[in-house]
């Protein structure tokens, strides 16, 4: 059977096939769909974790157990996750274990965009990448069979666009006769103490050597010979690229990324006269390659940041004279106006960050929807560096700075961010007792990803109800005194105590309470009558535009000098923050 | 080898129904028995961010991305986002446009105006060109939700495939209930 997957739903299918018990994950553009697919595979045990770290932990233990399992982040997930990473080299599996990386090139939804290769060889573990669905599927059922052959976690790496683009894939039955799970126990390989490690380390060293004898004649690494003229060495997506843009080179189409089959890049280097590595990022397979003496062209005329397309690397050839000019494109090169993301109508972060620029808040910020809150007329976020740092820099920023400056200082996070390494962060504030303010915005989701249900959010991934962590009783045992729950859109009281807690020279934290308003069709959220702006009392003050609510819209007269506000009533969800920034009652509820 | 493929750009602004347009030309695409690969980026799509989904078919396709200059058809959702992509396309496109704005956030803040008179812009740039009033004609059909639909059907007369065919990938794509108004809205796109 065939049917048009995207890479994130053939991955999940192949883990399916592959006969995988266990899946964990902490959502991240764009590998949250990985994890939403397989768990409607009911032969599947699937969950959110609140981190990286422990959605790999977690599918270690399973694996230990003799599971097959698999875990799957973004790449900066890798970071958080790198610890057992790391370690889980050394201890192998039991059952197979795939962590899936998605790394985002071009940076459509990340913070940086880090090469996960790199980690792979830090790891010294082996990594696959697929250049569409189909190797999607196909490489997450070898990298099963790839992790028990040789007594490694495998990882597989795809990027936004093999993760979120679409492809035909033949589907097939998944496997059976696999070992059922029981436990084993075996001290000396998986208790990783220095006497135990320094056994592991040259098995590890030796299983690289194995590895990369295998991928000489592994038939995922291809040569395919067409001009002796240039021969290039590609991977993932950037195979499709090159066949697009240069389809007379000969490839070496290269399925597993490290470690490399050096005898088939030999191999494929003596058939070619001019040898080229195209790759996405940084010069990973290049420097390999020259490393084992073979001269190579790449990142000399390649770009190093952002994503390759076919029109990219053409360009990168024509210009290095490798191949003649093509006639110039139809490329219209002209300013317009930008339409970037905006929180969404009724978003109950939009009032808090109205607040904060007001209240001249310096506001250490975090990664979420709220990230947006950096973005004009609020304009009220000074940092973001990653997941959890919001409130550990701000016990940082403190630390050496003036009282009447401490005060002004606060943290912004989300509850999943929180929840995620957020906690730690407050814990070292309340233990050093930083003056810091904390603002946790408690959206009851995890909405920036396309709301996926957290630890706090009271229901699993399956839709189950479950435990909520409660976030005010976790603050105070971690030795918060000062902890204030709040109406977003009660601008009056949340100006209010914020005043208060911004002043106070302990650390405090301040938790609002309104969720997300997306989550619809759900008890968390209900609509409230709409609002109108009352066209004759509108005097044309701007005041309800500071917030930038894309329900309201500036309607200028004839000569643009004045206008009036008007509400988009399909847009308006009725939240009142802009009826209570309006000095003349214009805003009222629609009759 | 590019010329055995056609590459069809759905642009628009999130929130608008673009991913589910493009599924359902992929769909047919697939039914009608050519390879087809299709991509976009999803994750700021939902909060009124800028969208452009690309869907390829043809014999083989490799690469995901319409490389740039070499769009067949533009499918506009949106009259601004059209504009923002015209670079993507070939010279001798095919644009067929939704008539429809939607205010940037610096048009509602009133620090910017929406810029006057793009569809006859466009249309002077591509002279292949349509501008099509989706909510009216959906309005007429019987249902405003529809808009996105009667466009496919718009665009779906330069496909060349069968009606058969359509109708097949509407019914996998789209929920029993909303199938009737639909392929109704679809049926008066197409004969535009
Ligand atoms: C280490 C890491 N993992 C995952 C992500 C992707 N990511 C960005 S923000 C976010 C969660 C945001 O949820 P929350 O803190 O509840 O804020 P909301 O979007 O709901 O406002 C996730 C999962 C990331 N940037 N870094």
């Amino acid at each position: 059977m065939k049917e048009i997957l995207s890479g994130n739903e053939a991955i999940a299918r192949g883990a399916f096939e592959a006969g995988v018990k266990v899946a964990s994950a902490y959502p991240g553009t764009p590998s949250t769909e990985i994890l939403e697919n397989i768990s409607t595979y009911s032969s599947i045990n699937s969950s959110w974790a609140p981190n990286e770290k422990v959605a790999l932990e977690v599918a270690i233990g399973a694996s230990f157990g003799g599971a097959r399992s698999i875990a799957c982040m973004k790449h900066v997930g890798v970071n958080v996750a790198a610890d057992p990473l790391f370690t889980l080299s050394y201890t192998g599996v039991g059952g197979g274990l795939v962590l899936i990386v998605a790394d985002d090139p071009e940076m459509h939804s990340s913070q940086n965009e880090q090469d996960s290769r790199n980690y792979a060889k830090f790891a010294k573990v082996p990594m696959l990448e697929p250049a569409d669905s189909q190797e999607c599927k196909e490489f997450t059922r070898l990298a099963f069979e790839l992790s028990e052959k040789f007594d490694t976690p495998v990882m597989i790496r795809s990027c936004t666009r093999i993760s979120h683009g679409k492809s035909i894939v033949s589907l097939s039955e998944p496997v059976t006769g696999l070992p059922e799970p029981k436990l084993v126990k075996n001290p000396p390989k998986l208790v990783m103490l220095p006497g135990n490690a320094r056994v592991r380390h040259p098995l590890v060293e030796q299983r690289t050597l194995d590895l990369s004898t295998f991928g000489d004649s592994w038939e995922i690494n291809r040569i395919e010979s067409r001009s002796e003229e240039i021969g290039i060495i590609c991977t993932g997506v950037t195979y499709q690229y090159v066949r697009e843009a240069l389809p007379e080179a000969s490839t070496l189409k290269l399925g597993m990324v490290y470690p490399l089959p050096k005898k088939l890049i030999n191999e494929f280097a003596a058939t070619v006269k001019k040898l080229y590595v195209i790759e996405e990022l940084d010069p990973f397979i290049e420097e390999q390659v020259l490393a084992m003496g073979i001269p190579v062209i790449g990142k000399e005329i390649i770009p190093l940041c952002g994503e390759l397309s076919p029109g990219r690397i053409r360009v990168a050839f024509e210009k290095a004279e490798i191949i003649p000019a093509s006639e110039t494109k139809n490329v219209i090169e002209e300013k317009l106006i930008p339409r970037p993301p905006n929180m969404c109508p009724g978003c109950p972060h939009r009032g808090v960050f109205y607040l904060l620029n007001k209240a001249n808040a310096y506001v250490t910020g975090d990664i979420g929807c709220y990230t947006l809150g950096f973005m004009p007329p609020l304009n009220a976020m000074d940092t973001c560096v990653c997941m959890g740092a919001s409130i550990s820099n701000a016990s940082g920023i403190v630390r050496s700075l003036p009282p009447e400056e401490q005060r002004r200082v606060v943290a912004v996070i989300g509850d999943s961010t929180f929840l995620h390494t957020g906690v730690n962060s407050l814990m070292e504030m309340a233990y050093n007792q930083a003056p810091a303010t904390v603002i946790i915005l408690d959206n009851r989701i995890t909405a920036m990803t396309g709301r996926q249900e957290n630890p706090a959010s009271g229901y699993t991934l399956a839709g189950v109800k479950a435990p909520e962590v409660d976030i005010p009783d976790l603050c105070r045992a971690l030795g918060i005194k000062h902890v204030r729950i709040l109406d977003p859109y009660d601008l009056e009281e949340t100006k209010k105590v914020l005043q208060e807690e911004m002043s106070r020279a302990e650390p405090s934290v301040i938790i609002t309470n309104r969720p997300c308003c997306l989550i619809k069709d759900d008890s968390r959220f209900s609509k409230s009558a709409l609002l109108e702006v009352v066209q004759s009392d509108c005097t044309g003050c701007k005041a309800c535009l500071r917030i930038g609510c894309p329900a309201i819209e500036w309607q200028p007269d004839a000569e643009g000098k004045k206008g009036k506000s008007f509400i988009d009533p399909l847009l308006c969800t009725g939240c009142t923050v802009c009826q209570q920034l309006c000095k003349f009652n214009a805003i009222r509820q629609v009759k | 080898m590019a010329d055995s493929i056609t590459n069809v750009l759905l642009v628009g602004v999130g929130g608008q129904g673009i991913l589910l347009a493009s599924e359902i030309l992929a769909e047919a695409f697939m039914i009608a028995g050519f390879d087809v690969k299709k991509s976009e980026i999803h994750g700021m799509s939902q909060r009124g961010g800028s969208v452009v989904s690309h869907v390829r078919f043809g014999e083989k396709v490799y690469s995901p991305v319409v490389p740039e200059g070499e769009g067949d058809i533009l499918f506009g959702f949106e009259l601004l986002e059209t504009r923002r992509y015209l670079n993507l396309l070939r010279p001798g496109a095919k644009v067929i446009v939704n008539d429809f704005m939607i205010q940037p956030p610096s048009v509602l803040l009133g620090n910017d105006r929406y810029p006057e008179n793009l569809a006859e812009e466009i249309s002077q740039r591509f002279t292949d060109f349509k501008l099509i009033d989706g909510l009216k004609i959906a309005t007429e059909v019987g249902n405003q939700r529809v808009a996105n639909t009667v466009l496919l059907g718009a665009v779906s007369k330069h496909l060349k495939l069968d009606d058969r065919v359509w109708q097949k990938a509407l019914q996998k794509m789209v929920p029993a209930k909303a199938l009737q108004v639909n392929l109704k809205a679809f049926e008066s796109g197409r004969s535009l």
